[in-house]
């Protein structure tokens, strides 16, 4: 029966057969809890805001007729209930202009005419790449990148994605000649290149894209006369300077660019932690696109329950306005604490000021530079330590050992339970033959390898040639493992 | 005379670099530049109108993505080949019908002179019970507040993609309950999925590969063309069905497609049913199930089998669904796909809630994965979760649901009469397919998309003609009746009335 199936549904393009699924694998057979499983894998590996989840519990009650399971909400249930309009509520489009609006300081402008609603961001990005590019056409992606990209943005679409290397050399800072050199690479191997897919602020780095980048990047699209993506989803988790800025920002400064090049993806997954309810949003400035990724909208519609509590929610102003800042505050707070914690033991981590994680540098407890011994450390992480953090390798980063570790997901005590066992596993690590030397650049720690061929190099090469094929170094935050019964 | 002589030289080449060389591609590159020009534009398709889809006011009809745009079509920014003919204005009747609804929508009281609803296949019947049972047992604990709830983290943070297990238990328990309780659904089997819509475009990604084909009897549900060919690229053959037959379907025909099918080079993957019917409102009875499954376990593929309308059933006949077959015959279960969803039976598709059942292991586990581009929001999922519980009111709802909705096909049958239309005889649906042949004129599609523009800008209902559904006779319209109420079903017919006089039936309907 199974040559009865389609190419999709047998290859390999949802990434889960990966050696990271053993660390998913591992926290769902022993998930920790603080008095029934103390010794279980502590979750660190997905990036989730579950911080403020007080604070909008508190609104809830106080809101009754936002929700039509309450008294005074349900008279609004048969409207509700019967539309079906793939326009979505305008008082929802309005308020997530206005909520958008809001995040970016109210420096721009956002037309809720151009709101187009998906089954959240992960279909607002399917969308897209369905919109912009055809089968066996590209996107680039400054690497390291969200891991799940690869399956969102290329599986039943056809698509692949060219990594744009970035290294640690500059604080994986994206730099023009990385664009050209990743743009010339798929011109002779004859890949057409489609767009430009950047995330701010980034997953995994944390850290938000400088002025002077976004118009590289925006020059460098309007030249190629290729799309620029910007995944925003993570805008309103900046918790400390330098403050976020909007590609909606850098348009409006940049007014003789072509405006039908930019889209932007947006969510409410990870700035206000309702990733449950599956608000997806794409912003394009070009009217064929929002056009028709409206129509394929069919395929992820907000449910109109959901649409009208959000309608309510960001209409607010009033608690919008202390959301934010309380947030901020309280991911602020996480992310010093995780930080510092970590400098105690000697572990330094990218310095960031947004996200809900931290890139972590463990290359000083790397028995060598090469991948896998990123994945043997990766594996003792997991299944001794017991913490399930990401490896970089499965962000497509260029460079061995450094691991995404995520702060949000858990109350304090947990924390406090995860830091204790990375305190005690570095201590212990300290004697295990590590290397000492931190090399500065690639090619130095290429020299330190002693094996023939790069197997680095080998590797990018192996994701860029088969971009369906999921490499072994894909991640696991994916949600799907979460069972909650 | 005086031309040829000169361009005789120049098309040959003679007449020196000039003349000879520059000239001669001078013509070749204003000859290439006009052909592009004219081949520019794409070839319009008379789309069909959907009737139970929702609001896509500008699909257009489109086949495989090799019809796509031409070379050298005129589009500004480059987006991919899909968009470009998928963002193009429709010209689908349907979707301007809905257009203008939604411009000058009818009110009973504040807009009198609207255009009336009858395109939309929705049921307002019964919303008013669905009503009541929230404000009785309103909690706020279907927010995941209060008492011993988990809070809102319970509801916010990130759940399975192919939904909760509690709803797939009581999604499972609905169906069984709706289907009349012949077979009993398996939660284990059900993927979640924010509508109908999206399910079947999960099933098409899963049981074919772009440029594939299902067979699909017509008349059939507009609809069906987005969710198969946009982005899964799968084509549809349809099986044309006839009124002389009552629109019913028959294996010779299915057999006839196919081999016609595989002289074309396409490769057929399934057969996709809809049972209940969409526009005829038919049920396949047990034996043609049967034979369907025969069928298919002969060609080797697949049949997916969309029961979406299983409660909206109030006639004599039984509903049988596609998983009471299987269930007693082990084999070929693999072979076997139920779409199912919340939206006609329950009448809520604004929650956006369906769902794919599959008895095929390979299937469900690329399905579940799948389901992250399309999950149901969870609030609504607890909400439903609540309802869905209630098996005392569920099975109350589905009970009196199914007598509203006979009592106003009955009326609107009646009503019909009274203009000498006829309707097919119809167990199920939301909706009559009538019988406008002898009003049309010319006794073609033409004739047909004049009196729906008729009806929808003289009588200002908006209807669905059969075109739309891919109908191989001219004249039938699908009506859709549980968008009113009873006062609704005079003002119909009362404007249906004007149109009908102003037509002279046509002399012989060959």
């Amino acid at each position: 029966m199974d040559q009865l199936l389609s190419k999709i549904a047998i290859n390999d393009g949802h990434g889960e057969n990966s050696a990271f699924f053993d660390g998913w694998k591992a926290y769902d057979s022993d998930p920790y809890h603080p008095t029934q499983n103390p010794d279980g894998v502590i979750q660190m590996g997905l990036a989730e805001n579950q911080l403020s989840f007080d604070f909008v519990e508190e609104w809830v009650r106080n809101n009754p007729k936002a929700s039509i399971c309450t008294e005074q909400g349900a008279n609004d249930f048969r409207d509700i209930a019967i539309f079906q309009d793939y326009h979505g509520f305008p008082e929802f489009r309005n308020a997530v202009a206005r909520f958008m609006e809001k995040v970016r300081g109210n420096r721009v402008r956002f037309d809720p005419d151009r709101i187009v609603m998906s089954g959240g961001a992960t279909g607002a990005q399917e969308t897209l790449a369905f919109c912009l590019a055809d089968p066996g056409e590209a996107l680039l992606v400054p690497t390291p990148y969200y891991p799940a990209n690869d399956r969102d943005l290329t599986w039943r679409t056809g698509i692949k994605l060219l990594p744009v290397i970035c290294e640690s050399s500059n604080n994986f800072k994206i730099t023009s000649s990385a664009l050209e050199s990743a743009y010339n690479k798929a011109q002779e191997s004859n890949i057409k290149v489609k767009g430009l897919l950047l995330n701010n602020p980034s997953n995994p780095l944390g850290t938000v894209l400088d002025k002077q980048t976004l118009t590289e990047s925006l020059n460098f699209t309007n030249n190629k006369n290729i799309h620029l993506i910007c995944d925003e989803i993570y805008s309103a988790t900046v918790f400390s300077k330098p403050d976020f800025i909007s590609i909606a920002e850098i348009i409006e400064e940049n007014p003789n660019c072509n405006r039908e090049l930019i889209h932007i993806v947006y969510s409410l997954s990870k700035d206000l932690g309702f990733p449950g309810f599956r608000v997806g949003i794409i912003y394009s400035y070009n009217d064929s696109v929002t056009n028709c990724a409206r129509k394929m909208s069919s395929f992820g519609l907000v449910s109109t329950q959901t649409q009208h509590l959000i309608a309510s929610m960001l209409s607010d102003e009033v608690f919008l306005d202390r959301f934010i800042v309380e947030s901020s505050k309280r991911l602020g707070n996480r992310h010093s604490v995780l930080v510092k914690e970590l400098a105690r033991v000697g572990i330094e981590s990218l310095k960031s000021n947004a996200g809900l994680y931290c890139w972590m540098d463990l290359r000083r407890l790397l028995k060598e530079f090469t991948f896998e011994a990123e994945m043997e450390l990766w594996r003792v992480i997991v299944n001794e330590v017991k913490l399930n953090v990401s490896p970089g390798s499965s962000f497509h980063c260029s460079e061995p050992g450094w691991f995404r570790v995520c702060f949000a997901n858990m109350d304090d005590e947990t924390l406090m339970v995860a830091l204790k066992r990375i305190h005690k596993f570095v201590i212990q690590s300290k004697g295990i033959n590590v290397v000492n030397e931190v090399p500065n650049s690639r090619k130095q720690y290429r020299r330190n390898n002693k094996l023939e061929i790069n197997l680095s190099f080998r590797r990018l090469d192996g994701i860029m040639m088969e971009p369906h094929k999921m490499s072994p170094h894909s991640p696991m935050s994916s949600p799907l493992v979460r069972a909650r019964t | 005379m005086r031309l040829i002589v000169p361009l005789q030289g120049v098309v040959q080449g003679r007449g020196g670099i000039i003349l000879g060389s520059i000239i001669p591609c001078a013509l070749f590159y204003f000859l290439q530049f006009y052909l592009k020009r004219h081949r520019s534009l794409p070839p319009t398709n008379p789309t069909l109108p959907s009737t139970s889809s929702g609001n896509l006011s500008e699909l257009q009809r489109c086949s495989s993505r090799a019809n796509l745009l031409p070379r050298g079509s005129t589009v500004r920014v480059r987006v991919s080949a899909r968009a470009s003919s998928i963002a193009k204005p429709n010209d689908s009747p349907y979707y301007i019908g809905l257009d203008r609804v939604r411009e000058d929508p009818y009110d009973e009281m504040s807009n009198p002179d609207g255009v009336i609803q009858l395109g939309l296949s929705e049921n307002r019947l019964s919303l008013d019970m669905i009503e009541k049972w929230l404000s009785e047992n309103l909690s706020i604990s279907m927010l995941g507040l209060g008492g011993d709830g988990l809070g809102i983290s319970g509801i916010a943070t990130y759940q399975p993609m192919d939904g909760l297990m509690e709803l797939k238990v009581a999604m499972a328990g609905f169906m069984t309950e709706v289907m009349g309780r012949t077979v009993s659904f398996d939660p284990s089997q059900v993927v979640l999925t924010s509508g109908a819509t999206p399910a079947l475009e999960i099933l098409s990604f899963c049981l074919a590969d772009q440029g594939n084909a299902f067979l699909v009897p017509a008349p059939y549900y507009p609809g069906f063309d987005r969710d198969i060919k946009w982005r899964a690229g799968v084509e549809l053959i349809p099986v044309h069905c006839r009124s002389c037959d009552n629109f019913t379907l028959s294996i010779a025909a299915l057999e006839q497609a196919y081999n016609q099918a595989r002289k074309r080079g396409q490769k057929v993957r399934g057969i996709l049913i809809s049972n209940p019917s969409n526009p005829v409102g038919n049920l396949l009875n047990k034996d043609m199930l049967y034979d369907l499954l025969d069928f298919a376990r002969d060609l080797n593929i697949h049949i997916i089998s969309d029961e979406i309308f299983a409660g909206s059933t109030y006639g004599n006949e039984e509903f049988v669904s596609m998983a009471e077959i299987i269930d007693s015959e082990d084999a070929d279960k693999d072979r076997v796909h139920i779409i199912y969803g919340m939206s006609k039976d329950f009448s809520v598709p604004g929650f956006r809630v369906g769902v794919l059942y599959s008895f095929n292991e390979n299937v469900l586990a690329a399905s579940r994965k799948l389901s992250r581009f399309s999950s149901v929001s969870t609030p609504t999922q607890q909400l439903l979760v609540s309802v869905l519980s209630d098996t005392n009111f569920t099975q109350e709802y589905i009970k009196t649901n199914k007598q509203r909705i006979r009592s106003m096909y009955n009326l609107f049958v009646a009503g019909l009469r009274e203009l000498g239309l006829k309707c097919t005889e119809s167990n199920e649906g939301l909706y009559s397919w009538v019988d406008m042949s002898r009003l049309i004129s010319p006794y073609s599609e033409k004739g047909e998309l004049d009196l729906w523009d008729k009806l929808l800008n003289v009588a200002k209902i908006n209807v669905t003609p059969g075109s739309a559904c891919h109908c191989i006779e001219p004249g039938w319209f699908r009506f859709c009746y549980t968008t009113l109420n009873e006062k609704g079903i005079p003002i119909v017919v009362d404007r249906i009335r004007k149109v009908v006089e102003r037509c002279k039936p046509t002399v012989l309907k060959l």
